[in-house]
This record gives structure tokens, sequence and C-alpha cells, in this order.
């Protein structure tokens, strides 16, 4: 059986660029940049390679953290975070070539970053639903406020 | 001097078989940026994992693309093989070499009349194609598909090929082997194809590294980058080399392609030389539980299946990373500066897959 | 008007297609199959297109593509759903970003469903449409004469004539 060694490193928001840097400055290839979702994490992986040898960066975010752009770096992550920002809604800052969300322009927004179904247990889903709708209703509720707001400010203004 | 115009190429061409847009940004003739927009063939099967099991996963695996179909397949098979520690049969290990080998065959013959095409060679198209037709009956006759073949699963394959029948495979190929070397000769040394090749979306060994070029832009950048190197499947046992052209433009591009014919003909006659007896899959208990990125060589270059599982039968997370997407920087790169009647030949170069880069 | 079923050009859209069905299209060109030894063509301009082959299914990307492409051709015309994934989304239904068949735009004449489709198939899918074309060219034809002034009527007979 074949199975290659898979080194996997964490970094954080803070040291992502300057590790990716130092593989540069070693001779790697960017080989991909993947998300995945689990739970309410995100976990990014950058991939390397260097005459068939394969290293992994981890990043692990939750929702809402801005990433730094690679792309000062490898340019050619262009083509990955833009596809990471348009299926799970990930922020990233500062990319070369920055498509703000229509590289893969999907019928549904951001298809990648629903809430996690668990099937652990028979009876929770509807729950867990009712905990996923519950989530995604303070957004918009938040997204409200700051328009009600100045509404009810102007109004005691006004008054 | 004319300011700057804005031409939009695609989605729908007559030279693209499949949509892809760019917005060539041009100097007069000269195109001084190239950006890509896709997004027209985006499917999002790789959140089908959460509705099949990681077993019927496969035939999402390998409808990515209908070119690349079989090697989809191994690797995702590959991904899932070893999260589960399995043990795949030497016999079915060659069995996927052999397919491997003949997909790329297919792949490699359709891209070269494709390329013709682009040029306005039709007569070389169509002779490309003439050939291609019979890597696709043996194709038919041993998995029962022409272009899906659905003979891959977790723990090996689905069919055998008996030992008269590879016998008669080789023996076939030595038949149409002239002819491919024929073919091939025309693309090496024909007047028409250098004139619209040599010289031709540059790409230097340092950009190719830089953009992460993979494949045949690699390989035709003069790095020797193929993945079969690292020996999995029957690879590891065959007598292999990856062939590297130094040229950096479209023709060296085209070579590496070419000159891949040959190759996969002597590796489908070195395994059918060396396939061990025995069985050709193995019973897989349990469900994945772990994570793996599984690499193969594709027609066009290294692909990624990233496989993420937590024990259950729906694994979690399944990413592609195709060629195609992996070449699309490159491209970019390779158009600035060119002519805008050398786009489409540029394109094709890269031999682009949209249904993979997009899944 | 009469020589349109004798040699339809053919105007081929790749939807969100995995390709399979796709080379199997451009495999009825090339020589084992050759569809033109009977006069049909592929051709990338839509105004030129008798009958429209679609693979691949709708998305919100390419329906407005697919509705540009059906609106430019001349009528009359066939469309043609080639590959299980333009009949109905085929395995590729459920997910997020596929909307369903070709059906759901335009009007589908034929359907062809296979994953992936031969060259037969797709051969033999174009002969039925080729009967549907010459149904349509009559009704067509009787409509014109029956609404127009003379000058339509004078066109329609030279079209008999040939």
């Amino acid at each position: 059986m074949h199975k290659e060694e898979q080194t996997i490193t964490e970094v954080g928001v803070d040291n992502l660029v300057s590790e990716v840097s130092k593989m540069y400055d070693e001779g790697y290839r960017l080989v991909q940049i993947g998300c995945g979702k689990y739970d309410d994490i995100f976990e990014i992986n950058y991939s390397f390679d260097k005459d068939c040898k394969f290293v992994n960066l981890r990043l692990k975010i939750t929702e809402g953290v801005v990433v730094p752009s690679i792309t000062g770096v490898y340019l050619c992550a262009f083509i990955y975070e833009n596809e990471i920002h348009d299926l799970f809604g990930v922020s990233i800052k500062d990319i070369a070539i920055d498509f703000k969300g229509n590289l893969i322009r999907t019928s549904v927004k951001n298809p990648f970053n629903t809430p996690t179904v668990t099937k652990v247990k028979a009876a929770k889903p509807a729950k867990s639903e009712n905990a996923a709708a519950a989530g995604a209703k303070p957004d918009v509720k938040s997204d409200a406020k700051p328009d009600t707001k100045p509404d009810a400010e102007k109004k005691k203004e006004e008054a | 001097m004319a300011g700057r115009i804005v031409v939009p190429f695609g989605p729908q061409h007559p030279v693209l078989p499949e949509p892809i847009h760019l917005d060539l940004v041009l100097e007069d003739e000269r195109v001084v940026e190239a950006i890509p927009s896709i997004g027209y063939v985006h499917r999002g099967l790789e959140k089908l994992v959460e509705k099949r099991d990681f077993k019927d996963f496969v035939y999402i695996a390998e409808r990515i693309c209908g070119i690349c179909s079989f090697t989809h397949s191994v690797g995702y098979c590959k991904a899932i093989e070893a999260i589960m520690d399995l043990q795949v049969p030497e016999r079915a290990q060659y069995l996927r070499t052999i397919w491997s080998e003949y997909s790329r065959l297919h792949s490699h013959l359709l891209w070269l009349g494709l390329y013709a095409d682009a040029m306005g060679f039709e007569n070389l198209f169509m002779n490309a194609w003439r050939i291609r037709e019979t890597i696709l009956d043996a194709m038919e006759e041993t998995t029962g598909g022409r272009v899906i073949q659905g003979v891959c699963k977790v723990g090996g394959v689905r069919r055998d090929i008996s030992d008269a029948k590879l016998k008669e495979m080789t023996a076939k190929l030595d038949s149409i082997g002239g002819e491919i070397e024929d073919l091939c000769h025309v693309f090496f040394d024909d007047a028409s194809v250098k004139h619209r090749s040599v010289g031709v979306g540059m790409l230097s060994k340092e950009d190719a590294h830089k953009l992460g070029a993979v494949g045949p832009v690699a390989k035709g950048s003069g790095i020797a980058l193929d993945l079969r190197q690292t020996g999995y499947s029957a690879y590891g046992s065959l007598d292999f080399k990856p062939i590297v052209e130094t040229g950096c433009d479209c023709y060296s591009r085209c070579i590496v392609r070419a000159k891949e014919l040959a190759q996969s003909v002597d590796l489908i006659k070195q395994a059918a030389a060396n396939i061990p007896a025995g069985d050709i899959e193995v019973k897989v208990k349990g469900n994945p539980d772990g994570e793996y990125f599984s690499r193969v060589e594709q027609p066009r270059g290294e692909c990624i299946h990233y496989v993420k599982a937590n024990g259950s039968k729906n694994i979690l997370r399944e990413r592609v990373r195709t060629p195609s997407s992996a070449n699309i920087p490159p491209l970019v790169k390779m158009l600035e500066g060119c002519q805008m009647a050398d786009v489409p030949v540029i394109v094709l170069s890269i031999d682009p897959c949209i249904g993979c880069a997009e899944r | 008007m009469s020589g349109l079923t004798k040699s339809p050009w053919i105007i081929h859209y790749d939807a969100s297609s995995c390709n399979g069905c796709d080379i199997e299209v451009l495999a009825c060109l090339t020589p084992l199959y050759d569809v033109e030894r009977f006069g049909i063509l592929n051709t990338g301009n839509p105004k030129h297109a008798d009958i429209f082959v679609v693979t691949g299914s709708v998305n919100e990307q390419n329906r407005q593509v697919i509705k540009n492409i059906y609106d430019q051709m001349p009528k009359p015309n066939v469309v043609i759903g080639v590959g299980i994934c333009a009949c109905s989304g085929g395995v590729f239904k459920e997910c997020y970003n596929v909307a369903g068949g070709v059906g759901q735009v335009i009007p589908v004449d034929v359907y062809v469903p296979g994953c992936s489709v031969r060259p037969e198939q797709i051969i033999d899918g174009v002969v039925k449409a080729l009967g549907i074309l010459e149904e349509k060219r009559a009704a067509f034809a009787a409509e014109s004469k029956k609404g127009t002034d003379t000058g339509a009527n004078a066109d329609a007979k030279k079209d008999g004539g040939n």
C-alpha cells in the first residue's frame, strides 16, 4: 500500500504569511489551498510540495476572522483564495487579483457555509436546526439594527 | 497608438468546446492583460458527500470530468484506502495503472486533435481522433464504458482483464504504434505547427514554479514534476522517467504530450507483461476515519483529492484540486503580451478542462 | 427551405456538463462516425444553426447564455438535450448549483439520455430531431402562406419548386 508521508503544521493568523514566506524561500511550490467547515471552525489547509515531499500548513479560524492573503508571496493563490471566499464566505484581505465574490458565481451564497447538520442523535436534529436558525437570526438582526437605531435616534432628534 | 479596449472571449466560442470567459485587455492587437472568469460549469459536487455514502461517491468523483474520469476515481479511492489502511491487491493496482495510461492516451490524442483544430489544421484533428477511437474501443471492451468507465471502486476494481485479452491489447497497441508515431512526427516537424506554436505563450521555468504550474505545462517549462514518480498504483515497479522539454512555449507543451503517448504505450506494455495473478479487490469493512491528501498524475497534471472523515458513512469533506484550476494562473501569465490571434492556441495549450476546474 | 433537413447545421453548447457528453458530440464528427457525410455540420454561430445541442444541466450562470443562443437561432429549429444531465440534472441533480434539465429554460424537442451518451445515440437523436424539424418546417411554411401577402406566397412557391 502506497501511503505518502504528509505533515501538517498548525499556524495562526499572525504568523501565516511569515510561515508561507519561509516555505517560498525554501523552494516549495504551492500545491493548493483548501477549506473545510467542521462545526463552527473553518480549517484552511495550505499545501506545499518540493521534490514530491508534501507539507501542509493548517490555519483554524472561527466565523468573522479576517485571513491575510498570501498572494504577496505566491501570486497563484488568488484562484484558491477567491474560491474559498465565494464558497465559504471567509473574508480574505488584500488578494492581488480580487474577484470580490464573482469568481464562482453560485446560485446560493456561500454554499459551503451552512450550519453543520450533526447526525449523532436521532432526537436532536430538530433542535440543532432550530439552533442553527437561531444562529442565523442574530446575524440578520445585527445587520438590521444599525439601520433601525439611527432611525430611532433620528426620531428622538426630531422630537 | 490605439487606446485600450476590452474584448470579451467566451463563454460560447467556436474554438472552445467548453465555456470559459476571458476579458482580454487589448492595445491594438496585443493582449495587455487577461482576466479569467469562471463559474459556468460549477455544480458544487463536493457538497454531495453529505448525501452519498463514501462508497457511492466514487461515481460522482468519476463524473467530475468526462476526460480524466478514470484517474479521478483512482484519486478518490486512493484517499479512502489510505485512511482505512486497505491493502489493495497488486493485480488491481496494475489494472488501475493500465486503465490510467489508456485514459492518458485518449486524453492526449483528444488534445492533440483539438490543438490542431485551433491552429486550423483540420486534417490532423480528424487523424488524431481516428486513432483515439481504437483506444476507446479497448476501454469499452475491458470496462464497458467509452469515457465514463465506472470500473474503479474503493478497495480495488470491478472487472478483471484476462491474460488473453491483455495480449490482444498489447498487440493492438503495437499495430497502432506506427500510426501514433506518424501523427507525432507531424507535430514534431511540420512547419505550420511550428509557425503557430514556437515562441508563443512563453512561460519561464521560474514563473511556472512560482505560479504552481502542473502537468505538461510544468514539464514543457523544464520542471520534472510528475507524480507517477511517487510510485502510487503500480508505477513504483515500472520503469518510468518524466518527459521534460525546455522550450517554455506552446510547442514544448505540445511535444511533451506527443512524447507521453509513446511513454504510455510503453507503460501499458510493461504493466501487461508484469501483472501478477490474484484478487482484484479487497473487502471494505467499516467507515473511514481520518484525513488524507491523495495525489495522482492525471493527463493534465497533478490532481489532489483531500478527504476528511469522522467514522460515519458520509465523509465530512472532499476537496478536489484539479490540474486545470492550478494551470489558470500560468495561463494568465502566458496571455500577457501575446497577439489576439494567438489566444485560442495559448488557451488550448494548457489543455483547459473547465468541468474539472469548477467542479 | 426543404434543404433544411437534408443538411442541418448544429450548434453545441456545454451547459454544466462534465465533458463526457461533449467529447462524444465531437466524436460524432470524427472519422469513425462522421456525421458530416450526411451533411450535418457543426457551427459556432447560432445564426447559422438549425439544431441546438445542449449537454449538461442548467445553472444560474448559464441560464441566460442558453436563452441567448436559442433566441438568436432562426426559426424553425429544434433543441436536443444530450445526456442525462441535460434531461433532468442526472447524478448532479441534488447539487446546490444545479437547477435541473435544459427544459427549464427553453423548449426541448428530443431528449437523449445516457451517462455518458454514446455517439450512436446522439446520431439517433439527431435523426429523430430531423423528423420534428421537417414537421415544424411544413407548419411554418403553411403559416406564412396563410397569414401573409403574395410576396411570401411567391417565396414559398419558389422553395417548393426547388
